[in-house]
């Protein structure tokens, strides 16, 4: 049997093959990350229980189908709302509900001017948001946005002084490394503010 | 002069031997961060709304995505919904998300993200009959899909 010397497999066009693909990939490749403004529905519920909640409670932001906002029925911009909204989520002019037997508490952690006529406490105030069906899907994120500021700031503050960690660290590390006492702290900010957004039916 | 004409050698060749190693160093960068388009869009590419206060969506394998925007066709007025390669009209959003369902396990399904894609010069009535439909079926993670920034007047 003769045998053939093994010649050296030619490496020069390696780099050919190897570009090829790599602007292949570079051609095919998208590098977004999908992110957004989270949101939960409310269930469904068949025989939903009548409740009443006092006006204070409420606060009422309607947008028109020009994108023009009423926030308590004064003519306000989008950049207000934040404002607004924090002001009127951390009034604690009152007390919160009754809960497990327990009777409500004033709230002391809210830096409000406690003013009567405002929210009573955090865990009360709702905010609805009444749109339009002809308004923007951009003016709508906008607004949902400022909401989510308004929460995040309040919560951020409550973060700042109880634990003197800002609210995005907390949740950054519980993402790493969630512990248990984390997720207490993360659930007890959360709970102060609980963000309440009613949406009714779009105007027709 | 001379002393510049010395070093008149003929540049030497620069080695090219470690060149397949630096492109398929950038090979494996693309190749690991790379997502294939799934979808192909029929209807005009959504221009996202900004937003500052976005959340990351987490488990992508977990997210199912309803595109809604404007015809290709300029004649075509109104909002359109595509879901997978087609547009579909909203009563069958919770066919779609009820397909998407059955791809996942059971005990995923709780875990389960709508991302919604909208153009944001897209109609709210459209976006909020989407909603209805999601709650409908109990989906009822969502969300509303935004490219990150401060600057807000572009969304208005």
């Amino acid at each position: 049997m003769a045998r053939r010397e093994n010649s050296d497999i030619n490496a020069g066009s390696m780099a050919d093959i190897a570009f090829l693909l790599l602007i292949f990939f570079l051609v095919t490749t998208t590098m977004d990350v999908d992110s957004g403004i989270a949101r939960k529905l409310p269930e469904k519920t068949e025989d939903a229980p009548e409740v009443t909640i006092k006006e204070k409670n409420i606060l009422d932001i309607v947008v028109n189908r020009n994108n023009q906002l009423l926030v308590e029925n004064e003519f306000v911009q989008v950049t207000d709302i934040k404002r607004l909204a924090m002001d009127f989520i951390d009034n604690g002019g009152g007390i919160s509900a009754a809960k497990d037997g327990n009777p409500g508490e004033p709230c002391d952690y809210c830096n409000g001017a406690k003013d009567p006529a405002s929210s009573d406490h955090p865990s009360k105030a709702i905010i609805s948001l009444q749109s339009d069906r002809g308004t923007t899907y951009g003016m709508y994120v906008s607004i949902q946005n400022e909401i989510e500021g308004a929460y995040n700031e309040l919560r951020n503050k409550l973060a700042l002084k109880k634990y003197r960690r800002s609210y995005k660290d907390l949740l950054d590390d519980y993402k790493n490394n969630g512990t248990e006492s984390l997720k207490t702290k993360i659930d007890f900010l959360k709970d102060s503010y609980p963000q309440i957004i009613s949406e009714p039916e779009p105007i027709k | 002069m001379s002393k510049f004409k010395k070093k008149k050698k003929g540049l030497p060749a620069i080695s090219t031997a470690s060149l397949p190693d630096i492109v398929f160093m950038l090979l494996f960068f693309f190749m690991v961060s790379t997502t294939m388009r799934e979808t192909d869009l029929v209807i005009k590419k959504p221009v996202l709304p900004t937003a500052s206060e976005v959340k990351k969506l987490e488990h992508k394998s977990l997210v199912s995505t309803i595109y809604v925007g404007k015809s290709k066709d300029d004649r075509i007025a109104g909002d359109k919904i595509q879901v997978n390669d087609k547009i579909i009209d909203i009563k069958d959003i919770p066919a779609f998300i009820f397909a998407e369902r059955a791809l996942r396990k059971e005990e995923e399904v709780k875990f389960m993200t709508t991302s919604i894609k909208a153009d944001k010069g897209a109609n709210v009535g459209t976006i909020l009959d989407i909603k209805e439909q999601l709650r409908d079926i109990n989906a009822l993670k969502i969300s509303f899909s935004t490219t990150k920034g401060s600057n807000l007047k572009t969304n208005y």
